[in-house]
């Protein structure tokens, strides 16, 4: 059964095609990879997804409910949470903060049940030590690294307990043997329930993580199935992997 | 080989506590010198303030013999450093050829100018056949080139490059990569911050291995990539 199902959906900006007729679904509780050269229309996918920007023409589902008109609160209440290529994080909170903005989201009863707030208080140091960044928990969003604003963002987008993540580039800017790490979270929240659409260009990643991969070129999915056969497909290697 | 660029004992940070501690770090002239490390290792923040955006508070930094550290990016631009960002950095409505052009911002004889922006457009066809189009209509891969192109408008000495494969496709790497092989090859000294830390060191004559604001490990680029122990530590198994 698909959680996510996206049917020829289509985007223009001026004279740029940027997603054309474009349509893929993602199924409950997988790990979805979604890949393509640069300039794809992968994160125009995600931002017609979570309502960032508005569809010219297609259709969204996800729980079989249409989404496509709606806008980016509706849509992460609904229960899909994401992250942005370049980490979009609140600068002038703490990394700790920035962690309980999507618990207040959750709902105002559970801050006012001061038990609860403190397990989220603990939940959060806990994700943030997962990704090694408990040691900036004090430290204001502005003045973290690139790649631990990224680690913040990922930490951050799980506090408010999504069905579906779309996550943009986890990879990007994050070192690779923190990367594996990662990777295994992902897996882990996975087996919980939670799925996940990923845009990412480091193949190993992709490879040994996805259960399906889609392929991506000039706003149309041209591929899409195994990592194993869609690695392998000619028109894959023409268009994104190169010889 | 003679030094460019040498750090010695740079102490530096934002505010909140140092993120360098009396760090050293020599880039060889003609060298490619790639830095890898753990996030927040302080990385970044050496390449900030060889560019003069970040102070640094103990230490000297010198460039082809003379001191820097403590000098305006402005002055350290015209002395022949150039950085290229980590994100983004190129104007998104400005043409592909404004936004190459503001790389000389800094140099007054227009005829020079002219010069450099033919010898771009020979280094980077992409600058000349896009050269009407916004910024914002080039693909990440084809907007990072452009930034190179850029760079290359100061004619420098030494360019800084911060994790210049992030968020590029795997053809598109390759073609960056070649890129900064090829610019070394026409006599830049590179300075590169890299987490894609096999193509990173593949590419580096120097690796250097950073991590909490110090160096753990130095040595020739293929060395630290085969040293086992930072294989296991910052490499992973199947970066």
């Amino acid at each position: 059964m698909s959680l996510l199902e996206i049917s020829n959906l289509s985007k223009r900006f001026g004279g740029v095609v940027a997603v054309d007729s474009c349509s893929l679904s993602v199924a409950d509780r997988s790990i979805t990879g979604l890949i393509g050269p640069n300039g794809s229309g992968k994160t125009t996918v995600f931002n017609l997804v979570t309502g960032f920007i508005p569809r010219d023409a297609g259709e969204v589902r996800f729980k079989s409910r249409s989404i496509g008109g709606l806008g980016p609160d509706r849509i992460y209440g609904l229960g899909i949470g994401r992250t942005f290529q370049l980490a979009r994080i609140f600068p002038r909170l703490t990394a700790l903060e920035n962690m309980l903005v999507p618990v207040r989201r959750a709902g105002f009863r559970a801050m006012l049940s001061h038990g609860q707030w403190r397990h989220e208080r603990d939940r959060a140091m806990e994700m943030l030590d997962f990704v090694e960044i408990a040691h900036v928990a004090g430290t204001v969003g502005g003045a973290l690294s690139y790649g631990q604003r990224k680690l913040l963002e990922l930490a951050a987008v799980m506090m408010a307990a999504p069905e579906l993540v779309l996550l943009d580039e986890p990879a990007g800017g994050v070192n690779p043997a923190l990367l594996e790490k990662i990777a295994d979270h992902i897996r882990k929240l996975n087996q919980q329930g939670v799925t996940f659409l990923l845009v990412e260009h480091n193949m190993s990643f992709v490879m040994n993580l996805c259960h399906e991969v889609v392929v991506l070129h000039q706003g149309k999915a041209i591929a899409s199935g195994k990592p194993k056969a869609v690695r392998e497909n000619p028109a894959v290697l023409d268009a994104y992997l190169g010889a | 080989m003679a030094a460019l660029l040498e750090l010695r004992g740079v102490t530096a940070g934002y505010g909140g506590g140092d993120i360098l501690h009396e760090l050293d770090l020599t880039v060889e002239d003609g060298a490619i010198t790639c830095i890898v490390g753990p996030n927040g290792a302080g990385k970044s923040t050496v390449l900030r303030v060889v560019s003069g955006l970040l102070r640094p508070r103990l230490g000297t930094i010198q460039f082809r013999d003379a001191s820097i550290a403590g000098l305006s990016p402005r002055a350290i631009l015209q002395r022949g450093i150039v950085q290229v960002p980590q994100e983004r950095s190129l104007f998104p409505t400005m043409t592909v050829w404004e936004n190459v052009r503001m790389g000389a911002y800094t140099v007054r004889d227009g005829g020079l100018i002219e010069r450099r922006l033919q010898q771009v457009c020979e280094t980077f066809p992409i600058v000349r056949d896009r050269r009407f189009e916004p910024a914002a209509s080039l693909s990440g891969g084809q907007q990072k080139i452009v930034e190179f192109a850029r760079a290359l408008m100061l004619d420098p000495a030494l360019v800084i490059l911060d994790e210049p494969s992030m968020g590029l496709d795997p053809k598109t790497r390759t073609t960056v990569f070649d890129t900064i092989r090829a610019m070394n090859q026409a006599g830049r000294t590179i300075l590169l911050v890299e987490q894609n830390a096999r193509s990173g060191l593949g590419l580096a004559s120097h690796g250097v291995v950073m991590e909490s604001g110090r160096i753990r490990l130095e040595g020739p680029g293929p060395a630290v990539l085969n040293n086992p122990e930072i294989g296991r530590l910052y490499l992973g198994a199947t970066a």
